[in-house]
């Protein structure tokens, strides 16, 4: 079997919030405290990317999908749990460690309009990565064609890299930002949301962009995204979350034909569909999602779960394989009860 | 040349009177400082050019003035209108130079305490805020009174109580630039910190601090002329227009008004000016008051 590109296990990722310990500071029966208030974003999630491949993190707002993605792209300190990029260990790497990891590994932006440095003409933008592998070792001329060369990958012509990001539309500024991911032939590349800030029209092509250049250079993505037709599109396997855990993972057609947790069922029925055929009675989900801060104990989902029993408030349900292939995190698909009572 | 003659900026610039006007005076101030002692006769500082029976002679335009003096002179026969052209030119290099110098210390530290946070942004800003719970005069006072006088004396007090102003800019600047995913690119791409401080932010953080270094010019010149007025500034050899305006003060009330009422009349003239161009500034280049 050939080494993931990307093996991620139990990556924990939790955010101190509240402010510095002044504005923490209370009194409280005599005592003075200063309570830490803990943001449990990512809780223990597992994934596993082969070279070639596509997954997709799906999941609501603020279900941690973009923390994992930004975690594992060490723009955040992982809080526990182990990130190998093609075998090596970099969820401890520091600064200058990490520095020939990013060669393998880069990065595409949700914002077209954020992630692109105003103040910096394109064909900069698009080489930085690029420039920051090679140092001075690269004359300014080599990597400006490498600059045009990429441009030119994605469908922009050479006299378009010496403008300013505002110049550009969401499309093609979204292509820059891909150009730039490019520009160091990463193995895999981590989408968070690209083409959810753009038209539909130009969604089409961004993805198309995409899903060539994979072939072209045998790029594995990890794709973030909350627009289940998107996912559709693109994915090969998907991995479902919900306030920070992975409640399922299972290939395409397994998910969206038979999908197990009660969660991925409703997100499934939720997504609007054009063909009266297709469409399936909704599961309603009623209820808030709980407070990252205060986890429920037991399954996270229990509170707004329709199939909820007096074990899932008791037991946190693990992520188990399941006969088919795919992953559910349910006490319903429990396989020990399951071959317990065969 | 033409691209920017249609841009937007001058388009509103045309239409600002203020600004016109503002921009119009520090043209003719700079004019003066630049061409200085090739625009008046006289050398205030050359005593061998200075006539004592010249001395205290009334504006030109007033009963007993002479034509030499435009302004009038002072007790020395000196020339009001040429020591107000070199005492421009002493007051301008302190405010510039004094400018620069804020702006260097303060930007560094604003974006440390922007990019870092944590006890580094607490420490600086704590300072900060000490600092700007004294009036800045009072501070520049203490320190001149404390270290001596001198102009870099008087640099240094300047710089002292004006890097607070750009570290504060720059620091809010800075939080809200940080925030935005191209700086989260950069890390990706593997830039260092430095890297990441030097090319991404620090270009994006200079709009305000153009507006700010244009007012800071004025309080600063306000500032060095009035610790001068106070006798803590400037040596009287090198006398700027607050050193005038203590000068002619002295003989004020026994009817000779025109040796400190000019160069009062400068410095107020020339810190309207800059202040109507640093307000223009900061409206068209803030897009937040738009």
């Amino acid at each position: 079997m050939t080494t993931p590109v990307l093996e991620v296990r139990g990556l924990v990722k939790a955010f101190p919030v509240g402010g510095g310990i002044f504005e923490r500071l209370r009194f409280r029966k005599g005592q003075l405290l200063a309570p830490q208030k803990i943001l449990r974003a990512v809780n223990g999630v597992n994934l596993s990317i082969a070279p070639g491949e596509v997954m997709a993190l799906v999941g609501e707002s603020g279900c941690g999908k973009s923390t994992v993605a930004k975690t594992i792209a060490r723009i955040y300190e992982p809080t526990a749990g182990e990130i190998r990029i093609d075998g090596q260990d970099v969820s401890h790497l520091g600064f200058r460690e990490m520095r020939p990891v990013r060669r393998k590994l880069q990065m595409i932006f949700q914002d077209p309009y954020a992630s692109l440095d105003p103040r910096q003409r394109v064909k900069d933008i698009v080489i930085e990565p690029r420039r920051a592998q090679t140092g001075r070792t690269m004359s300014r001329k080599a990597l400006e064609e490498e600059a045009v060369a990429l441009l030119a990958r994605v469908g922009l012509n050479a006299e378009q890299a010496n403008r300013y990001p505002h110049q550009f539309s969401g499309g093609q500024r979204q292509r820059i930002g891909i150009a730039r991911a490019l520009s160091v032939r990463p193995k895999l590349i981590i989408a968070d949301e690209p083409v959810s800030a753009l038209d539909v029209s130009i969604q089409a092509q961004i993805l198309n962009l995409m899903m060539d250049l994979r072939d072209e250079f045998g790029l594995s993505y990890l794709f973030v995204s909350h627009d289940l037709s998107v996912v559709h599109h693109i994915a090969d396997k998907i991995g479902v979350m919900y306030l920070g855990f992975m409640v399922e993972t299972a290939s395409r057609d397994q998910l969206f034909n038979q999908p197990k947790h009660p969660y991925t069922k409703a997100l499934l029925s939720a997504a609007p569909t054009v063909d009266k055929a297709l469409r399936k009675p909704e599961i309603e989900i009623t209820g808030e999602v709980p407070s990252a801060l205060r986890l429920p104990h037991g399954c996270c989902f229990r509170t707004r779960c329709p199939l909820a029993f007096d074990r899932c408030a008791a037991e946190r349900p693990a992520l188990q394989a399941q006969p088919d292939g795919s992953s559910v995190a349910c006490h319903l698909h429990d396989q020990t009860s399951v071959a317990r009572s065969a | 040349m033409t691209p920017f003659l249609s841009s937007e900026f001058a388009f509103n610039y045309r239409r600002n009177l203020p600004a016109v006007l503002g921009s119009a005076l520090l043209a003719v101030f700079a004019l003066m400082a630049v061409l200085g002692p090739l625009l008046v006769l006289q050398d205030p500082y050359d005593v061998s050019q200075l006539e004592l029976m010249d001395s205290f002679k009334p504006p030109a335009w007033l009963e007993g003035g002479d034509g030499r003096y435009l302004l009038g002179t002072d007790g020395q026969g000196r020339d009001v209108l040429a020591s107000i052209v070199y005492g421009a030119r002493i007051s301008a290099f302190i405010g510039l130079t004094a400018m620069a110098l804020s702006c260097m210390i303060g930007t560094t530290l604003g974006l440390l305490s922007g990019y870092y946070g944590g006890t580094v942004d607490s420490v600086i800003m704590r300072v900060a805020d000490i600092q700007l719970s004294f009036p800045s005069m009072l501070i520049a006072l203490f320190m001149m009174s404390a270290f001596g006088t001198g102009i870099v004396m008087v640099l240094i007090a300047l710089t002292a109580v004006g890097w607070v102003v750009y570290a504060r800019t720059v620091r809010g600047s800075t939080l809200s630039e940080i925030q935005k995913e191209y700086i989260q690119a950069a890390r990706v791409a593997g830039l260092s910190d430095l890297q990441i401080i030097v090319r991404h932010v620090l270009p994006n953080v200079m709009t305000p601090l153009i507006v700010v270094s244009t007012i800071q010019v004025g309080t600063f010149i306000l500032i060095e002329a009035s610790l001068s007025f106070l006798g803590v500034g400037v040596p009287i050899t090198e006398p700027s227009l607050g050193l005038l305006v203590k000068e002619g003060f002295d003989v004020l009330f026994s009817g000779i008004w025109w040796t400190s009422a000019f160069p009062g009349l400068f410095i107020m003239f020339l810190v309207f000016g800059i202040n109507l161009f640093g307000d223009f500034l900061r409206d068209e280049l803030n897009p937040r008051l738009r």
